[in-house]
Formats: C-alpha cells, sequence, structure tokens
C-alpha cells in the first residue's frame, strides 16, 4: 500500500521534475557547477596543481636539485622569488616539484580505494546474507583502526619508503568507507521497480550490478572520492613531514615544510610558508571541490 | 536485522537494552581481534619485505650472532615465519595474544616493558587530550550558537569560512604556522617585556615541564582544530532545526526570554548530536594527539612513538599503537554502551 504511494508520489515528482527540466543528473550537476565560484576557484586551482605535477618544466626551467651551497638560505628576490633553502636549492622549483608526490599519492590511492571500495560495496549490498555479513564485519575491523596510527605502524617497518609503499599503505586501510556508501546505495536500488524489470527480463547479475544498480552509487562515491583526494594529499604531507612517510632527497612538500621549521626561529618563516601555502590550497580546494560536488549531485537539497 | 544471538536468548526474560549490550560486547571481541591482527599483520609484512627490525636497531654496526639473536627474542621476531614472505606467523600472533592478556605488551631495545614506558608518558597526552576537549567543547559551541542564532548573518558566514579552512588545512600546518606566529614571534616579544611565568608558558614554542597545564594550551588548540569545526557545524545546524521546534514555539509563546529559550530549551537538545560526534572522533583526537606532540616536541605517547621510529625500533612502534588502538575500541565500546543506558530514544535493535 505505502509503496504504491509512495510510486505514485515519485512518479508525481518526477512528472514535475520533467516540466521544469528535462537533462540528466549529471548535466544539471555541471550546470550547477558552473555557477558556483568556490567550485571553479577550487577546480582551477587542482588543474594548475596537477600540471605541476605532470609538467613541472612548464612553471620552472630550474633544477630542484641543482643546489650551490653559497646561496644557502636566500631571501626571496628576483633570481629565486621563494629564495632559496639551507643547501642552496631554488626554493620555487623544489615547491613546484613536490606537487608530483602528493598528486600521485591521492591519485593512485584513490584510484585503488575506489576499485576495492565499489567491489567489496557491491558484492556486500547486492548478495546480502553471509557475505555481506562477512564483508560488513572485514570493513568494521579495519574502521576500527585509526587510519594515520594504522599507516604509522605499516610505514615505521619499511626501511625504504616511496610513494608506492605510502600509496599501499593508504589503499590496504582506506577502503571501509567508500565500501559503505557503496553497500547503501546498492541495497537502496536493488529492489526498484526498474531492476526488478530489469531482472524479470532476465539480465544476468552482472549487468544488473554495473549497468543498472552501480550508477546510482556513482554520485555518492564520486563526491567521497574528491574529498579523500584532498585527506590523502594531506595525509602523505603530514607522514613526510613526521619523517615516516617520503624521505630526502625526495621532494615533497611535508619534507619541505619539516625541514623549513628548523629555520623559522633564526629568521626565514619563508621556507615555512610557501611549501604550507601551496599544500593548504591544494587541500582545500579537493574537499571545497567534493563540497559542491556532494551539493550540486544531491537534488534534495535542490 | 536481529543478530546471531538474539533468538536464542528470546527463552530468558532478557530486556531489549541486556540484550543489546550483550550483542555489542560479542561484537566487540572479533573487532578487537581483527585489529590487533591487522597491526600484527602489517608489522609481519613489513619484516618480512624490509628485514628484521632486531638488526635495525644496531644501525651501521654489524652484531655477532648471538646479539643479534638475543635482540630478536627481546622483539619477538626469532620465528622463522618472518623469513617466508606471505606468512602471517599465526602461532607469534596466538602468543603475543597470550602475553597480552598478561599485560606484557613487549619492551624496548633497552629491555624496558613498554607498559611501563606508557603509563611514564601518559599523564602528558592524557592532559593535552582533556584540554583539546574541553576548547573543542568551548569554542565550537560558542562558535555554532554565534552561527545558528541567525543564518546568513555575518557570525553565519565567519564561521562557515573558518571552519572550512580548519578542516581543510592539514593539522600539523596550522601547528607550524601557530607556532612561528603566536610561539616564536608573540612568544619572545612577551620574555622580552618580562611577562609573568604563566604568559611566557601559554605561548612557548615547546612543552615545559614547570608549566605542565599552560605550555599545553596551545598544543591543544592546534589538536582540536579539527573537531572543533565540526563541532562549530553540527550546533549550528541542530541549533537551527531546533530553534523551528514547536516547543521552542511554545516555550516563546509562554513568554520566557529569548536567553532561557536558547540557552535552556533548543540549546539542550542541539547538543545531542554534538555529544556523539564527540565520542566518534575520539579516535581522531587520539590519532591527533600523536602529531601534535610531533609537532611540538612533546614528550607523551606520541613523543614515544616519534623517538621509537627515529631509532629504528620498530617493534615499540607496534607495541605503543597496539595500546592506542585498545584504548580507542574500549572508549568506542563505553560510549556505545552509555549511550544506549542513557538516551531511551535509540533503537537497540
Amino acid at each position: 500500500m505505502t509503496e504504491q504511494v509512495e510510486s505514485v508520489i515519485s512518479a508525481d515528482r518526477s512528472a514535475q521534475a520533467g516540466i521544469e527540466r528535462s537533462a540528466s543528473l549529471w548535466a544539471d550537476a555541471w550546470r550547477d557547477l558552473r555557477r558556483r565560484p568556490v567550485a571553479i576557484a577550487s577546480a582551477v586551482v587542482i588543474v594548475l596543481v596537477s600540471s605541476m605535477a605532470a609538467f613541472p618544466w612548464l612553471w620552472t626551467r630550474t633544477d630542484p636539485r641543482d643546489c650551490p651551497i653559497q646561496l644557502s638560505k636566500a631571501t626571496p628576490s628576483a633570481a629565486h622569488i621563494f629564495g632559496t633553502n639551507e643547501l642552496g636549492c631554488d626554493y620555487y622549483a623544489m615547491t613546484i616539484y613536490g606537487a608530483r608526490a602528493s598528486i600521485i599519492v591521492a591519485l593512485v590511492s584513490t584510484s585503488l580505494v575506489l576499485l576495492v571500495g565499489a567491489l567489496v560495496g557491491m558484492a556486500a549490498g547486492f548478495y546480502g546474507g553471509w557475505v555481506d555479513s562477512v564483508l560488513s564485519r572485514l570493513a568494521d575491523i579495519f574502521f576500527a583502526l585509526p587510519f594515520l596510527l594504522g599507516a604509522l605502524v605499516f610505514l615505521s617497518m619499511l626501511r625504504s619508503h616511496s610513494v608506492w609503499t605510502i600509496v599501499l599503505a593508504f589503499a590496504v586501510l582506506g577502503w571501509p568507507p567508500l565500501a559503505r556508501i557503496v553497500r547503501a546505495s546498492v541495497l537502496a536500488t536493488k529492489n526498484m521497480d526498474y531492476v526488478q524489470a530489469a531482472r524479470s527480463l532476465g539480465a544476468s547479475d552482472r549487468r544488473l550490478l554495473f549497468r543498472h544498480i552501480l550508477p546510482n552509487a556513482a554520485a555518492p562515491a564520486i563526491v567521497v572520492a574528491t574529498i579523500l583526494l584532498g585527506t590523502y594529499v594531506a595525509s602523505e604531507a603530514t607522514l613526510s613531514y613526521l619523517g615516516i612517510g617520503l624521505q630526502p632527497p625526495e621532494i615533497s612538500w611535508g619534507i619541505m615544510i619539516a625541514q623549513g621549521q628548523s629555520y623559522v626561529t633564526s629568521g626565514y618563516p619563508h621556507l615555512l610558508l610557501f611549501p604550507a601555502a601551496f599544500l593548504s590550497a591544494t587541500v582545500l580546494a579537493f574537499i571545497l571541490l567534493g563540497d559542491a560536488l556532494r551539493d550540486a549531485l544531491d537534488p534534495k537539497l535542490r | 536485522m536481529g543478530g546471531p544471538g538474539a533468538g536464542g536468548l528470546k527463552g530468558l526474560e532478557v530486556t531489549p537494552l541486556g540484550r543489546y549490550l550483550a550483542r555489542r560486547l560479542l561484537q566487540f571481541v572479533p573487532t578487537l581481534l581483527g585489529a590487533l591482527f591487522i597491526l600484527h599483520y602489517l608489522m609481519t609484512v613489513g619484516i618480512q619485505l624490509n628485514g628484521d627490525p632486531a638488526r635495525a636497531v644496531f644501525g651501521d654496526r654489524t652484531p655477532s650472532q648471538s646479539q643479534l639473536q638475543a635482540m630478536q627474542r627481546v622483539f619477538g621476531t626469532d620465528d622463522p615465519c618472518f623469513e617466508q614472505a606471505g606468512n602471517p606467523c599465526l602461532t607469534v600472533f596466538v602468543h603475543r595474544l597470550e602475553n597480552m592478556a598478561q599485560g606484557d605488551f613487549g619492551v624496548d631495545s633497552r629491555e624496558r616493558p613498554v607498559v611501563t614506558l606508557i603509563a611514564e608518558h601518559a599523564p602528558i597526552t592524557a592532559r593535552l587530550a582533556l584540554l583539546a576537549i574541553l576548547i573543542e567543547l568551548l569554542v565550537g559551541v560558542t562558535a555554532g550558537v554565534l552561527a545558528g542564532l541567525r543564518g546568513g548573518s555575518f557570525w553565519d558566514y565567519v564561521v562557515k569560512v573558518s571552519t572550512t579552512m580548519l578542516v581543510a588545512i592539514p593539522i600539523f600546518v596550522v601547528g607550524a604556522v601557530t607556532q612561528l606566529v603566536l610561539g616564536v614571534e608573540f612568544g619572545s616579544w612577551l620574555k622580552g617585556v618580562g611577562a609573568p611565568d604563566l604568559l611566557t608558558g601559554l605561548f612557548s614554542i615547546a612543552y615545559r615541564t614547570d608549566q605542565p597545564w599552560a605550555s599545553l594550551v596551545m598544543p591543544a588548540f592546534v589538536l582540536a582544530s579539527l573537531s572543533l569545526a565540526t563541532t562549530a557545524r553540527l550546533t549550528r545546524t541542530s541549533l537551527m532545526e531546533n530553534l523551528r521546534g514547536d516547543y521552542v514555539r511554545t516555550a516563546t509563546a509562554k513568554g520566557l526570554t529569548r536567553n532561557r529559550v536558547v540557552g535552556v530549551h533548543a540549546l539542550r537538545n542541539s547538543l545531542i548530536p554534538v555529544i556523539t560526534n564527540l565520542g566518534i572522533s575520539f579516535g581522531n583526537l587520539l590519532a591527533g594527539a600523536v602529531v601534535t606532540e610531533g609537532i611540538f616536541n612533546i614528550r607523551g605517547i606520541g613523543g614515544l612513538v616519534f623517538g621509537a621510529v627515529a631509532t629504528g625500533e620498530a617493534a615499540t612502534v607496534v607495541s605503543v599503537v597496539t595500546i592506542l588502538v585498545l584504548v580507542y575500541l574500549l572508549c568506542n565500546l563505553i560510549i556505545d554502551v552509555l549511550y544506549a543506558v542513557l538516551d531511551p530514544r535509540i533503537r537497540l535493535d
């Protein structure tokens, strides 16, 4: 009875929506995003930082590892607009090259987390029963481990750290939130009329999952993934700052901040402030874009 | 729904609350074992990929066979399974669990028990966490009320922008910049004008043993910054919701003053999600405390962890983190149970 009423109401709503606009959710979201200055600004920052990561030579011709020691700790000037660090390396070039580690860690970790989270969430939500019980308990267990502490244990066991060991740590520890989100949307979708219709037409489980159910989970998953990108940039920098992530001579904003901090007291605050500003802007951009995406993709808020 | 035990317990006279508590306790055991196993497995894989942490303690020196074996026994890495990649070392795990059950969490390279080390360092971390929670509640709730009283006002805007910044900027950047501006610049100016000890303690760069509370205030602010933003936003949203409630209209119609309506009627209800969040964010607080202590060079549990990382004592890191995770899981359990007991509206199935 209530189901009928609900379906009547939702049919009514979609009829109204049809009169207002006929575009899809994604087209609506895109139009909505273009009207948000915060979203545009964030996207611009992300494009700029990504270009620094992919093509640093577009931004600087100076080699960040070419360090004349006589230039040690120069304050910002025309030749070195961000100054130099204690070894005489050009700080602007270092800051530009520092984007690469952050972006690679964030992109690869997030992709892996999306993949694992989506597979686990789909299996748990679609098959239910003992599959759901086992996978959900497993996610609970990983959830019980504070993220940074888990990464700390894993990385402190390794003697050499690269971008890939950090990615591994993040991917192993990071999938449960995504699995939960995907599971929730699969559960909400799998008994809908159009899925039942597809099933009764003889669609296979795989077709049902990937063609009919997964697209509904895409919107929330993409929102969370965008925010995760920012979180991973921050986490990589935090671990590198604490000396358990990347290690010199690798160039990373976290390492630069850690090293710069020790010269702050002796009057070189720029060694701290430049990488800190780049890092904060990048994380802020991902998180704000995620927030804007959430607002744009959630029709209930319109 | 309905856990595996629900049906079997029906014959007994068990209240829904009792059943919930029993199920929650039953769920706690596999979660605990699972989390401990993940930590163990991360360590095992690390050793299998990278070699024995017992060897790392010696640094550049080459230990003699007997020295190495002695250190391996100390760390509990003398089992041959640590040389077979992929082996989960279950016997070692079971052995460790037995030791943990007896309160033995291993020793560091100087053979001091980790439990003793933790007990030495815990008071500082506890003070830091306590201060952070107080700051979070005080500043967060005040900011949330300021913003929630009138949506779209100047204060609403200020709180919205500043909380976004706090969420997005990594805690160590906040810490490093706070240290630069307040600790270095303002702190040395204070010293220059001969301010009283309490004030210089408040704005000192590092932890000072002569000011055990005051010199932790700035680190506590940094630690609180993340959950503070969430607290402010939650207070704002739920206060705005509650202000539209019928009971608030009734209270206003009765002729109560605005302060009483907001302070006693609306705010009290609005704080429920805030307290919930406080419980949930406890894990972040714990992990954040470790990071904050790293930034401000505080010799608490975080200081212990980073000291161990720096000297390559991976076994100590694992033991300390294991204890932290235990504390975290126990706190979560207590919060859940308290909830079920205190709030009759929570569904127990």
